[in-house]
């Protein structure tokens, strides 16, 4: 008896182990993937998905069997069996998951620094040289800031200014001032972020980035587009009335189109 | 040395009012408040709950249509507002702990009645204030977070009456926790040991801890707001050089407790239910108790996870995200006990059972979709999307009203001496878990795919899986009328229930029902062992009591 049910347990949980990683590279959730970020995003996602899905199918899966195995059937009196625990299972499910847990910590600080998330923040000396004391903190980047603020690096700065309830776009190279992002595709860009009134969040769901935009506090976003197309900025705080309606997109060019855009815009506002 | 209280040191019954008049009078008898709290809490829970269908009428199409921007901030606010400081944190605590906690340490009444009854009638002028503000000239409309700049920009107000309101309920949530650490740690009956208590105690113990410690912060958190919005200080306004981010540490401070204020007692309630109705004892009473502790020292160290896009430095972000994770194995050692419960018991699928199972089920997803929010490169996608707006729906509702409910079909035989209609609440729990599920799982995809948290209009791609959502919340709305009915119904008409319809071995059920004021004719009975179900020995319940 002990032999069959120590199969049945472990048959079920390779069906379940199965069927867990089957869910997650079959149920696809997440938007296009557009940035370099972007497959390291889903990469975790997928993951946490197997994972998630085997505990809640599991868990779920253990309570309906129980409430029909052990259900009282008419006429039936008495009690169930006299068990007030069992140290072994205990240690069991507390090792478990704190493995578990300790795993997908671990693994999720590694996807966060291969993102460019651990950086150290930096004083920003390309915009505010004359004043040193000035904080600009690093959101998630795809590369270190130190490297988007050196002579040599390819980073395209863009300055955003976010007010309620638009997304003002400023390219210092060319002086444009643009509603909306147009960037050229496999370039980093670094965004630097501040707001003029209250609190709003820079986000565009295909490069799995979000960024709060934070009155006295500019914050600097490093992103590198993988996909040319246009797609939707998003602002994710909650900033008044027209909150919902905060919306721009970014375009996301070939360098060479990016250029184009470039040069036609710069003729008019300078 | 416990301290043991004679009745004569309670107030003299006849200055209380008797009869129902007895509910609307500042009465000291803990049951009493207990109920006030249930019925108070329930009228609000109608009213966030009608807030919560505008929201969803308003989310059918993609565009603003059905009321102006300025109202739908508002209901937004007083929605989350009613919800949490009106209806879960006052029932699961105020609620079951009042009527409950004296019955389980075997005292006649809380440690200070008359505490307690200030703080419950604290809650009705607070409640009513904030919702007349609508009223006066317009709510607050910054969300029940109330971050600034956003809240020192709208309406004066209604933001000055919200911080009013929160202040009085905070109070009167402190009030309460002093009460219950009290009551549980000095007035014990003689020779009842504290790991004797039944689990629900010790919930209440940890979740008073964590009222106490941490809604004094908010409480001057609010003050420095109105200082900023009335005096124009500039504490968290960054034009007079305040600093917003300040404010968001010291809110969650308080507000990522508060998610632990509103489980805690929900799992110490289940704790209590599930074993009375699957006949066997509660699995792994130590460690349940070691769990909630492990929860309350964790739930303190955690706030920082609610603000990864805020800008905050990456080293906080690793040590937030570990502590966060970590909260998971306590919980999951109280899932997987529980589960361990029903295993090999004799279950009766009862409405109080279902609840029970159903907030098992809905909260082992909320967890999971936790475990993933506390991980900040994950978070930093979904972070203030509907993806955050299912998660803490499978939290509060999946797992706290399913527990309200589930404790109100298990107490309402104690409370009025009549049984509820069982297959009226099967029915109820049917309509509840699927409105529920249909109105909750797709707001996960929504907002992996790019649908922010309140917004009155979105992207016209997400209508369908919205009118889905909506039509899920219909279901949630009409499941109350079943409820209603069967309360309604059982209250004048219902089979009569007996002392104890379940034969249950916790004290509350060891005297008749209702309960006489001051709970016992004689002595408190002494239940050492108050879960003490099974076959091992099988005698009658009742004498193994000793």
């Amino acid at each position: 008896m002990p032999k069959l049910s120590a199969i049945i347990t472990l048959t079920s949980s390779l069906i379940l182990g199965i069927g867990g990683v089957w869910i997650a590279y079959n149920v696809d959730m997440l938007p296009v993937s557009a940035s370099i970020n972007a497959p390291v995003y889903d990469e975790l996602y997928r993951v946490l998905f197997i994972i998630g899905c085997i505990l809640f199918i599991g868990m779920t899966a253990l309570v309906i069997y129980s409430l029909i195995q052990f259900r009282r059937r008419p006429g039936e009196t008495g009690d169930g069996i006299n068990l007030e625990g069992n140290i072994s299972l205990e240690i069991f499910w507390t090792a478990v998951p704190a493995i578990i847990v300790l795993f997908v910590g671990l693994y999720s600080y590694d996807i966060y620094d291969r993102m460019g998330g651990m950086q150290p923040l930096m004083h920003d000396h390309s915009s505010q040289m004359d004043n040193q004391a000035e904080r600009v903190w690093g959101g998630i980047g795809s590369g270190p800031i130190e490297t988007s603020l050196s002579k040599d690096s390819p980073s395209l700065p863009i300055e955003l200014n976010a007010m309620q309830f638009a997304f003002i776009f400023h390219y210092p190279k060319g002086d444009i001032i643009s509603g909306e992002l147009h960037v050229p595709v496999g370039r980093e860009v670094s965004l630097k972020m501040e707001s003029k009134d209250v609190i709003h969040a820079f986000w565009v769901p295909q490069f799995r980035l979000k960024q709060d935009v934070i009155p006295g506090q500019p914050t600097i976003l490093n992103f590198t587009p993988t996909k040319t197309g246009s797609f939707p900025i998003v602002c994710a705080e909650l900033c008044g009335p027209y909150h919902g309606g905060m919306r721009s997109n970014v375009i996301v060019d070939e360098q060479k189109d990016f250029d184009s855009w470039l040069k036609e815009n710069s003729k008019e506002s300078i | 040395m416990t301290i043991s209280v004679k009745p004569s040191n309670s107030p003299p019954e006849k200055l209380q009012p008797t009869g129902w008049l007895k509910y609307l009078s500042f009465s000291l008898d803990h049951k009493v408040i207990g109920l006030q709290y249930l019925v108070c809490g329930f009228l609000f829970y109608l009213i966030g709950g009608s807030l919560a269908g505008a929201i969803r009428v308003e989310l059918v199409s993609p565009l603003s249509d059905f009321m102006p921007r300025e109202v739908y901030n508002q209901v937004l606010t007083l929605h989350g507002t009613i919800m949490i400081f009106l209806w879960i944190v006052p029932v699961v605590n105020g609620a079951f702990g009042n009527y409950l906690i004296p019955f389980y340490v075997g005292a006649r009444d809380m440690a200070f009645p008359r505490l307690n009854a200030v703080a419950f009638w604290l809650i009705p002028p607070s409640g009513l204030m904030l919702i007349t503000s609508y009223f006066i000239n317009g709510a607050a409309q910054s969300g029940w977070t109330a971050y600034p700049p956003l809240s020192i920009t709208t309406p004066a107000a209604g933001q000055i009456i919200w911080i009013l309101s929160v202040l009085l309920l905070g109070g009167s949530s402190i009030f309460g926790g002093i009460n219950f650490i009290a009551t549980i740690l000095k007035l014990r009956r003689p020779g009842l040991k504290l790991m004797q208590l039944p689990m629900y105690c010790w919930a209440m113990l940890g979740t008073s801890i964590l009222v106490v410690l941490s809604t004094p912060v908010l409480a001057g958190t609010l003050i420095l707001l109105s200082f900023d919005i009335v005096a124009h200080t500039g504490f968290f306004n960054p034009s007079l050089g305040g600093n917003v981010i300040v404010y968001q540490h010291l809110f969650w401070f308080y507000s990522h407790p508060a998610v632990y204020i509103m489980v805690l007692p929900a799992f110490g309630l289940v704790s209590e239910i599930l074993p009375i109705h699957s006949r066997k004892p509660l699995f792994g009473y130590t460690t349940m108790v070691f769990s909630i502790m492990g929860i309350v020292v964790l739930g303190l160290v955690v706030w920082a996870h609610h603000m990864f896009t805020s800008g905050t430095p990456p080293w906080m972000r690793l040590f937030f995200t570990i502590a966060t994770a970590f909260i998971a194995v306590p919980t999951g050692i109280k899932f997987f006990n529980w589960v361990a419960t029903l295993w090999g018991g004799k279950i009766s699928l009862n409405a109080a059972m279902l609840f029970s199972c159903g907030f098992i089920i809905n909260f082992v997803l909320g967890g999971i979709t936790g475990v993933a929010l506390a991980q900040v490169p994950f978070d930093v996608h979904v972070h203030d999307t509907y993806f955050v707006v299912a998660h803490f729906h499978y939290i509060v509702y999946g797992g706290s009203v399913f527990v309200i409910f589930s404790s109100i079909y298990h107490w309402f035989p104690k409370f009025t001496g009549k049984m509820l209609n069982e297959n009226l609440g099967r029915f109820h729990f049917i309509i509840t878990f699927i409105g529920f599920n249909l109105c909750f799982a797709p707001q996960h995809w929504l907002g992996l795919n790019g649908m922010p948290r309140r917004v009155a209009e979105y992207d016209p791609q997400f209508q369908l899986i919205n009118q889905i959502s909506s039509v899920g919340a219909l279901l949630m709305a009409l499941s109350t009328l079943p409820f209603l009915w069967n309360i309604f119904q059982s209250s004048f008409y219902g089979d009569d229930a007996g002392d104890n319809p379940w034969n249950a071995l916790t004290p509350e059920w060891l005297t008749s029902s209702p309960p006489p004021v001051e709970n016992w004719k004689g002595e408190a009975p002494l239940v050492l062992e108050p879960y003490g179900y099974g076959e091992k020995d099988s005698k009658e319940p009742q004498e193994q009591i000793k």
